[in-house]
Parts: C-alpha cells; sequence; structure tokens
C-alpha cells in the first residue's frame, strides 16, 4: 500500500479530527495534523492500529483512555471515516495511511 | 486499493456501509435514502396532516439537528404543508446548556425556523444549577425530567402548538426496550416503542419521526450535510457516559449491526401483548405515565434513562408521599385488598399551577414544593445506581396513585 514514491520511509503527513463530543479527551481540540515515521521499526508501514496507540501516547490528554480505545481498538460507538468513506470499507484498523489522508473519529455516545 | 462503487448510483464512491442491510453507499444516495425512509415513516404512521403545526424539540444535539434538517427538506420536497418550529428548553445550566442554545439559534436561522425557548428559571423559579446547589448532584435528574416534560408541553402551549417531534432514534428506543426488559417494566417498554404518545395527561401529541433511524447514520447524515450541531455531556450526570445498555446496544451493533432494528422490532411485538388491564393497576399507570417516557433532551441522557429517571422520580413521590412531614390526604392502599380493582384515572387540573394533572398537585410543583420547603435533602436519597428497586417502588406508587383518583 505506500507508496514507492516516498521512498517508503519520508514520514506521513495526515490530519486527524474528533468531533461528536471526542474532541474533550484531546485538549478540546477539534482539528489535529500530525506526522506519523515512514516506515515502523518493525519494517511495516503505519496502519490506522499504530495510529490509534499513537494517538493515546501523544495527543491524548484525558486519562480515560477506554473512552477512545477498547480492547485495543476503537469503541463501540466511535464512528472512524478515512477521507470521509466508513473505514470498514477502507480495511479498518488494516489500513495504512497515505500522506495527505484525512482521519475523522465522530463518537456516537454524546447527547446533546 | 480501487474505491468501492455506489450499491445504488454505481458510479460513485461509496463511503457508508448501511447497518441495516450493509448496502455500500455514496454521498447522494446515502443522503436521498436516509430521507426518503424518514419519509416513509412519517407517512406510515400517518404522523402528520396538511397544515399542522409542529415544534421539533430542539436541544441543539445531533438528533434534534438531524430532525429539524430532514423534516424541512422533506416538507419542502413532499409538500407536507407544515409549519415547523423549534422548540428549546432551557435548564439552566451553566457551561452546558447555554453554548447548546447557540447552536440551537444557528439553526433556527439556517432553516429558517422560529425558535422558542423557555426556561426553567422563568417557569418554576429555579434553574437547575439552583436546584442542584440545594439537593445536589444525586437524584437531580428527576427534577430535571419532570420539569422538561412540562416545560416542553407549557412550551408548545405557549406556540399554540399541539404536536411536539422529538429526536429519539431507533438506538435509544432499543435501549429503552432492553432497559425495561431487564427491569420486568412492560407497560413503560410498550410505550417506549410506540411511534407517537397521546396522553390524557396532556394537550400535546409528541411523536419520534426517527424512530427507525440508526445513531450511527444519524451522525454520518449529519457529518456529510456538514450540519451545524453541538456535542455535550451534561455536566450533572457524569455516569451518562457509561449507560450499560447503551454499551449493550453498541456491542451488539458491532457484533450484529441489524440487532437495534430486531430490538426495536421486538420491542413493538412485545407491546402488543402487554396487556392492558390485567396487570393490576397496569391501566393507571398507562394513563398517568404515559408521557413520562418522553421526557428526552436531557444531553447524553436524550431520553436514555429517562425510564430510570421517572422511576426514580416516582420512588422519590412514593417516599413523600409517605413521609409523615408532607401534608397529604392520600392514603395507602391495604396490601392485597384494592390492588386488584382497577379505577380509571379522573384528570383534574393542578391546584397550584392549573396544569393538567392526574393528582391533585401535579409532580412538577410536589417536586417544587419540596424545594421552596428547603427540605430535599431527606427526600432525595436516590440516584440512578438504585435502580434495581425502582420497579417494586413504583408499582407502590400506582396504588398510591389508584386510592388518590
Amino acid at each position: 500500500m505506500s507508496d514507492p514514491a516516498n521512498g517508503g520511509a519520508a514520514p506521513i503527513p495526515i490530519t486527524v479530527e474528533f468531533t461528536g463530543g471526542l474532541e474533550i479527551l484531546f485538549a478540546n481540540e477539534r482539528n489535529h495534523k500530525i506526522s506519523l515515521p515512514g516506515r515502523l521499526d518493525d519494517g511495516s508501514n503505519p496502519n490506522i492500529s499504530y495510529l490509534l496507540h499513537y494517538l493515546v501516547d501523544n495527543l491524548m490528554k484525558d486519562q480515560r483512555k477506554e473512552l477512545f480505545i477498547m480492547e485495543d481498538n476503537v469503541r463501540p460507538g466511535i464512528l472512524v471515516l478515512i477521507n470521509d468513506a466508513d473505514w470498514e470499507l477502507e480495511g479498518e484498523e488494516k489500513y495504512e495511511l497515505q500522506a495527505g489522508d484525512n482521519i475523522v473519529f465522530v463518537s456516537t455516545l454524546h447527547g446533546g | 486499493m480501487a474505491p468501492t462503487l455506489c450499491f445504488n448510483c454505481k458510479t460513485e464512491r461509496a463511503v457508508i456501509i448501511r447497518p441495516k442491510n450493509r448496502h455500500k453507499l455514496c454521498r447522494e444516495c446515502f443522503i436521498k435514502v436516509f430521507e426518503t425512509e424518514v419519509h416513509e415513516t412519517i407517512t406510515n404512521a400517518k404522523l402528520f396532516y396538511p397544515g399542522e403545526r409542529i415544534a421539533i424539540g430542539a436541544s441543539g444535539g445531533k438528533d434534534s439537528t438531524v430532525l429539524a434538517a430532514v423534516l424541512k427538506t422533506l416538507n419542502e420536497r413532499y409538500n407536507y404543508g407544515l409549519e415547523l418550529s423549534l422548540l428549546s428548553i432551557d435548564e439552566g445550566i451553566r457551561g452546558y446548556r447555554d453554548d447548546s442554545l447557540e447552536t440551537v439559534k444557528r439553526n433556527a436561522v439556517q432553516y429558517d425556523m422560529p425558535l422558542k425557548i423557555v426556561g426553567y428559571g422563568e417557569l418554576y423559579g429555579w434553574t437547575m444549577d439552583q436546584v442542584v446547589e440545594q439537593v445536589g448532584k444525586k437524584g437531580n435528574c428527576t427534577y430535571c425530567g419532570v420539569f422538561r416534560r412540562q416545560a416542553l408541553d407549557r412550551g408548545a402551549a405557549m406556540l399554540e402548538i399541539q404536536h411536539v417531534v422529538t429526536g429519539h432514534n431507533a438506538d435509544d428506543v432499543a435501549e429503552t426496550v432492553m432497559m425495561n426488559l431487564l427491569r420486568g417494566d412492560l407497560p413503560r417498554l410498550s410505550r417506549g416503542t410506540s411511534i407517537v404518545t397521546e396522553s390524557k395527561a396532556s394537550d400535546t401529541k409528541r411523536s419520534k419521526p426517527l424512530k427507525y433511524a440508526y445513531e450511527k447514520e444519524i451522525v454520518l447524515y449529519a457529518h456529510h450535510r456538514r450540519l451545524d450541531y453541538f456535542s455535550t455531556e451534561c455536566i450533572y450526570s457524569p455516569e451518562a457516559f457509561r449507560g450499560s445498555a447503551r454499551t449493550l446496544i453498541k456491542d451488539l451493533e458491532k457484533i450484529r449491526p441489524s440487532s437495534i432494528l430486531d430490538i426495536v422490532k421486538s420491542g413493538e411485538d412485545m407491546a402488543v401483548l402487554v396487556p392492558g388491564n390485567t396487570v393490576p393497576g397496569g391501566k393507571s399507570c398507562k394513563s398517568s405515565a404515559a408521557a413520562d417516557d418522553e421526557a428526552g433532551g436531557c444531553g447524553s441522557q436524550n431520553g436514555r434513562s429517562s425510564g430510570g429517571e421517572m422511576a426514580a422520580m416516582e420512588q422519590q413521590l412514593a417516599a413523600n408521599d409517605t413521609a409523615e412531614s408532607r401534608e397529604t390526604e392520600i392514603k395507602m392502599p391495604k396490601k392485597g385488598s384494592d390492588t386488584k380493582k382497577i379505577k380509571t384515572q379522573t384528570l383534574q387540573y393542578c391546584e397550584q399551577c392549573g396544569y393538567i394533572s392526574s393528582q391533585r398537585i401535579c409532580k412538577a410543583c410536589t417536586l417544587l414544593d419540596g424545594l421552596n420547603r428547603n427540605r430535599p435533602k431527606t427526600a432525595i436519597e436516590i440516584g440512578l445506581e438504585d435502580e434495581e428497586g425502582s420497579s417494586t417502588l413504583a408499582r407502590q406508587m400506582e396504588h398510591i396513585q389508584l386510592t388518590n383518583s
């Protein structure tokens, strides 16, 4: 999946958006620009699973990790959109991130 | 990876997998299908008549915002001839409702609908901030639920509108079914599943046009139409985020997405079986509490746990009524004797506020009495955690209503 033109190792800039109440867990910031390593230590390319850990370790300000991640995956009730498409259409957590991707996490769990 | 094409138009890139049938749809087709299904719900249930004036219970959250947007669209597309208004309740919770009311105000402009905001402060002389200051965080949802139900009715009355639509969705209904199933409360289960609730205790009809719409699709509809909505948690109900029935529903959806509509369907089928008058007190319960389940709009709770709140409220009212410190003419029934006798509820006007009530004094006034007497701490020791005992106490409450009528 990784673009060979990137050399595989060039950093991957992406944008991440939290909405539907999830932004509360991320310092009330809705939009985040981040850069992922082009290649991981084990030689694989960063995918959504990696991104989840990255977000928890680097971006999440709230201690309640379980409100975002459960059993090593996105908590049920939180939708993931990869470039506006349901992540199920893109391979879910195995989707390998591409430069310029926009990943949206929307909670359906919050009310008004 | 080549993009998956839309199941419907076969040309655009699919961005959605529908939970109910796994169809993969593009943005345009999804929006159209979602709207068409709400239209079918409306026409099948004959929810509206031409020229009807409708108040949309609007909190600024995803459900009511989507409801307003869809109703506006359908009203224009299918010439319903409806006159739509937004009706919002200001509970008086600083840092919570004031922000979402700003969203509602923007919605009013975006959808070109008149907006009416009714506040607890003006209606009752107590904002929720003041109530919580007095009674504490535990049990305050009870006040909020009772006050909101009446506030929506009163707001509708001010607008001279007799039909309030709320944003309850399929997930909410499924959750209500599960909760009442777990609680053994079939009458409430039955009420929670019906699309329209009309109560003798109220001039106002309530309905939920999004009853069959998945929460997931509501959120995606809002996302893809870039609707302006506000997400928040009520600062006074931190437990709401972890409602166990919700978690169960979401977990089931993850494994088998059709579960949600299946539970709704099961609930409807069970509702048919609920005997309105073979259960002692069942009938009385039905008419007196018919509007209870419609107390939604409470932030994250949004009707999801209103059953619990209402049960807790009944529990607390029962406690109030039995407390000797209360001046009351209500007599407790002898166990086993009167309970099988079913009396129909006589509706009257609350002696204090004139609101239609099944009791001499309506529930809101009873709660206000407690607040005004500065003695709530003894009465309100019931939180959401105490739901287990609610059905028993709710039944006791029914008996009290029976003898009082």
